[in-house]
C-alpha cells in the first residue's frame, strides 16, 4: 500500500486517470447508444474501435508520416486521421448491424442470441485483421501487415512534453488534447441527441418505438443511425490512442471494450453523460488503484468497483435514460 | 438460396422431433438397448475405426484427428470433448434453464484446477506452508479425492459468494459483472505469487494414483485412454443428476424464474433463492471439470484461463441448443473437435468458427438441438415479430 505516493501525487495520479478515462468514455459511447435504443450489448464494438486504429495506421503509413512532423502537418494529419478513422469505424459498425443485427430483429429473438452473433463477428474482424488481411496484402501495406498479430508501432505525431505544472502535478499537451477532443466530441454527441430532429427521433424511438413509428419516425434509419454514431466516436478514440499511445494490434479490442463496456454500465448504460462519467471514473480510480497497490492489479480494481457501485447503484451512477432524458 | 436452405431446415427439425418422439414411445427393454448401445459406443471411442489387428477401418478412422498429419492424440482430444461437455452441461444449468447470462464461466473452472493444485501438489506453495507449520514429511499433499471435494466445495462457495451480489441486478450488468468475476481471478491466480506461483504455475499435480511419475500404472502423461474413460464417466453420472434436478421442483422453479420472474414470486417461488442455487449448480460443474483439467494436465498457470475460453463456453451452450443437455453436449463437442481435426485449415479455423457461429445463430437462433419448450418460445416471438409491423 502505498498511500503516501498517491496522496503526495493525488493531482498528478487524477490528471493520468482523466486522459485514460477520456478513450474509455468515448469507446463507452457507442455501447451506450445501442443499448439505450435496442435493449442489447454490442459486443462487436471493440472491434470496430479496433478497425479504427489500423485505418489511422494505414492512413499515416502511406502518407509517409515522420516522426514528429511540423505542428501545421501534425495538424493536418490528425485531422485527416480523424476523418479516416470515423468512417472507417462507422462503415464497420454499420455493416456490423446489417449483417449480424438485422436478420435477428426480423426475427425478434432473444438477446442473447445477439450477443453471440457479435461475439462471432468479434472473433471474425480480429481474425480478418490477424490472418486474412496480412495474406492478401502483406506486400502491399508492409508496415500494418507485414507482422500478422504482432504489435506494429506509428509515427509519433505529436511529441510528449509538460505544457505546464500546477503545483507538482504536470499536464502535457498529448493529455490535454486527449481530454479536450473527448469531451469535446461528447458534448456534440449530447447537443446531436438532446437538441436536433434526428436526436429527437433517436430518443423518441428509445421511449417508445411503437409511438414513435405512429409519429413517423423511421425506426430502420433511427438504428443505422446510432451505430453509425457510435462508430465515428469510436473512430474518435481510435484516433486518439493512435495519438497517444503509438501502436495497434488486431486484438487490441478486447481488454479496451471490456474497460468501456465497464464504464457504460457505471454510468449507467444508456445515459449519454452517464458513459462520460462513468468513463472517467474508471480511468481515474484505475490509476490510484495501480499507484496504491501495483499496476498489474488495476484490473481486479476496476471489476471490483464496478461490483461494489452495482450493489448500491443497480442501475449505474447516473440511471439508465436514453429515453428519458429530457424529451 | 436462404429459403431453400431454411426450408431443408425445418424438415429436418421435424426429423429430429420425430426422433425424440419415438424414443418416448420405445418400450422401457428397447430403451434399456439403446442406453447400453451408447455406452458401449462412448467407452469404445478411443478405439474409434482401429481393429484388434492393427487394421483400420478407413471411414471411421478418417474422424481421428491423429490421422491427419501434426494431428493431436485421438484420446486426449476426446478428454477435452468430455470436459467440454461437463462445462456445458453446468453452463446449461446457469444460461439454458435458470437463464442467467454467465460470461465468467472460465472463473469456477479455473477455481476447480487451482483448487487441486494448490492443494494436491507437492510444489504449491499452499502445501509447503501446510507442511511447515505442521511438521509434515516434504512428500506430504492433500490427496486426489479429498482434492475433488475440495473443488467442488470451493466452487460451490465461490458461487455463492459471487452470486450474492450480482444476481439481484438484471441480465445484462450480470453478464459484464460476471465477465469481470473470471478476469479477477485469472488476474489474482497471476499475480498473487505467494500463493499460485504465479506465472510461473504449480506443476506435479496429482492424479488418481497420486502425483505424476512413470511408476502409475494407469493414469500416466502418455496414454489418455484412462483419463478420458473417468471423464465420461463423471459427465454421464452428471448428466444423470442434472436430469434429476431439471425435472424436479428446482427445475421447474428454475424455468418458472426464466420466463418471468415477477410471475414466478406471486406463485410462491423465490427468484432469487433459485437463482443462486443454479449458480452454485452450475459452478460446481465447472469446478469438477476444471478439477479433471488439472489434474489430467499435471501442470497449470494462469495464461490457460483466459477470457476467451469463458465466451467460448457460452458459444457452446448457444450454438448446442441452450436448455436442452444433448443439445449443448453436441455444441460441446463440435467447437472442442472441429479445430482439433481441421488443423489443415488451423490459420482460418478460428475464422471459420466465428462465421459458423454467426451463420448458425441467424439461421437457427434456437441452437443445432433446441429444447422444444425453447423452440416453441421463439416461434412465438417470431409471429409475434409479424404480426406487429410497426416493430420492424
Amino acid at each position: 500500500m502505498h498511500f503516501d505516493e498517491l496522496i503526495g501525487h493525488l493531482g498528478q495520479h487524477t490528471v493520468d486517470g482523466l486522459s485514460k478515462g477520456a478513450i474509455y468514455a468515448l469507446i463507452a459511447l457507442g455501447y451506450t447508444l445501442v443499448y439505450g435504443v435496442l435493449r442489447l450489448i454490442n459486443f462487436a464494438h471493440s472491434e470496430v474501435f479496433m478497425v479504427g486504429t489500423f485505418a489511422v495506421l494505414i492512413l499515416w503509413t502511406q502518407l509517409g508520416v515522420q516522426n514528429n512532423p511540423p505542428v501545421g502537418q501534425a495538424i493536418l494529419f490528425l485531422v485527416l486521421g480523424l476523418v479516416v478513422a470515423a468512417v472507417a469505424s462507422g462503415g464497420t459498425a454499420l455493416a456490423l448491424e446489417r449483417i449480424a443485427y438485422r436478420p435477428l430483429r426480423r426475427k425478434n429473438a432473444p438477446p442473447l442470441i445477439f450477443l453471440i452473433t457479435a461475439i462471432g463477428l468479434s472473433l471474425v474482424f480480429v481474425e480478418l485483421f490477424g490472418q486474412v488481411l496480412p495474406k492478401l496484402l502483406g506486400t502491399v501495406l508492409p508496415e500494418a501487415f507485414g507482422r500478422p498479430r504482432q504489435i506494429v508501432g506509428m509515427p509519433t505525431i505529436i511529441q510528449q512534453e509538460t505544457l505546464f505544472t500546477i503545483g507538482n502535478t504536470a499536464i502535457t499537451n498529448i493529455q490535454l488534447i486527449v481530454f479536450v477532443a473527448a469531451v469535446a466530441m461528447m458534448a456534440l454527441l449530447d447537443w446531436f441527441i438532446n437538441r436536433t430532429r434526428y436526436g429527437r427521433g433517436v430518443r423518441a424511438v428509445a421511449q417508445n418505438p411503437e409511438t414513435a413509428a405512429l409519429m413517423g419516425v423511421n425506426q430502420e434509419r433511427v438504428i443505422m443511425l446510432i451505430f453509425v454514431l457510435g462508430g465515428i466516436m469510436a473512430g474518435a478514440a481510435a484516433l486518439l490512442w493512435s495519438m497517444r499511445f503509438g501502436f495497434t494490434q488486431n486484438s487490441i479490442g478486447f481488454v479496451l471494450g471490456l474497460k468501456a463496456f465497464t464504464a457504460a454500465v457505471l454510468g449507467g448504460i444508456g445515459n449519454l453523460r452517464g458513459a462520460l462519467l462513468g468513463g472517467l471514473f474508471l480511468g481515474v480510480v484505475e490509476v490510484y488503484g495501480a499507484t496504491l497497490f501495483a499496476s498489474n492489479w488495476e484490473d481486479v480494481i476496476a471489476f471490483v468497483v464496478l461490483i461494489v457501485v452495482l450493489m448500491f447503484r443497480p442501475t449505474g451512477l447516473l440511471g439508465e435514460s436514453l429515453g428519458r432524458a429530457r424529451a | 438460396m436462404i429459403d431453400k436452405i431454411r426450408s431443408a431446415d425445418r424438415r429436418r427439425v421435424g426429423i429430429l422431433t420425430s426422433v425424440g418422439d419415438r424414443w418416448r414411445a420405445l418400450p422401457k427393454w428397447q430403451k434399456a438397448i439403446g442406453v447400453v448401445a451408447l455406452l458401449v459406443f462412448l467407452y469404445h471411442l478411443p478405439y474409434l475405426g482401429k481393429l484388434p489387428g492393427g487394421l483400420m477401418i478407413p471411414g471411421l478412422n478418417n474422424l481421428r484427428t491423429d490421422s491427419i498429419e501434426g494431428g493431436n492424440n485421438w484420446a486426449g482430444v476426446l478428454f477435452v470433448c468430455a470436459i467440454y461437455v461437463l462445462v456445458a452441461i453446468g453452463l446449461n444449468v446457469v444460461v439454458g434453464l435458470a437463464g442467467l447470462l454467465d460470461l465468467g464461466y472460465i472463473g469456477f473452472f479455473a477455481i476447480g484446477a487451482y483448487s487441486v493444485a494448490l492443494f494436491g501438489s507437492v510444489n504449491s506453495p499452499v502445501v509447503k506452508w501446510i507442511q511447515q507449520e505442521f511438521n509434515l514429511p516434504p512428500t506430504w499433499a492433500v490427496t486426489w479425492g479429498i482434492c475433488l471435494l475440495l473443488a467442488i466445495v470451493l466452487t460451490m462457495i465461490s458461487g455463492v459468494l459471487l452470486g450474492w451480489p450480482t444476481l439481484r441486478l438484471r441480465g445484462d450488468y450480470l453478464a459484464i459483472v460476471t465477465l469481470g468475476f473470471g478476469e479477477i481471478i485469472r488476474i489474482v491466480a497471476r499475480n498473487a505469487t505467494g500463493v499460485t506461483n504465479g506465472p510461473v504455475g504449480i506443476s506435479a499435480i496429482p492424479g488418481p494414483e497420486g502425483p505424476p511419475s512413470a511408476d502409475n500404472k494407469v493414469f500416466g502423461l502418455i496414454d489418455a485412454k484412462p483419463w478420458y474413460w473417468l471423464a465420461i464417466t463423471f459427465v454421464l453420472l452428471m448428466v444423470v443428476l442434472v436430469r434429476r434436478l431439471e425435472h424436479s421442483r428446482v427445475g421447474r422453479a428454475w424455468l418458472a424464474v426464466r420466463e418471468d420472474e415477477d410471475a414466478a414470486a406471486v406463485m410462491g417461488v423465490y427468484p432469487f433463492k433459485f437463482k443462486l442455487w443454479a449458480f452454485a449448480m452450475g459452478a460446481a460443474l465447472g469446478g469438477l471439470s476444471g478439477f479433471l483439467f488439472g489434474s489430467r494436465n499435471a501442470f497449470i498457470d494462469p495464461t490457460q484461463f483466459n477470457a476467451n475460453l469463458s465466451i467460448l463456453f457460452v458459444a457452446m451452450v448457444v450454438v448446442g441448443g441452450s436448455g436442452n443437455m444433448i443439445g449443448v453436449s453436441l455444441g460441446a463437442v463440435l467447437l472442442a473437435y472441429l479445430p482439433e481435426r481441421f488443423r489443415d485449415f488451423a490459420d482460418y479455423r478460428w475464422l471459420v468458427f466465428g462465421l459458423a457461429m454467426v451463420l448458425v445463430m441467424i439461421l437457427r437462433p434456437q441452437g443445432l438441438i433446441p429444447s422444444r419448450r425453447r423452440a416453441r418460445e421463439l416461434k412465438d416471438r417470431a409471429a409475434e415479430a409479424e404480426e406487429a409491423p410497426a416493430h420492424v
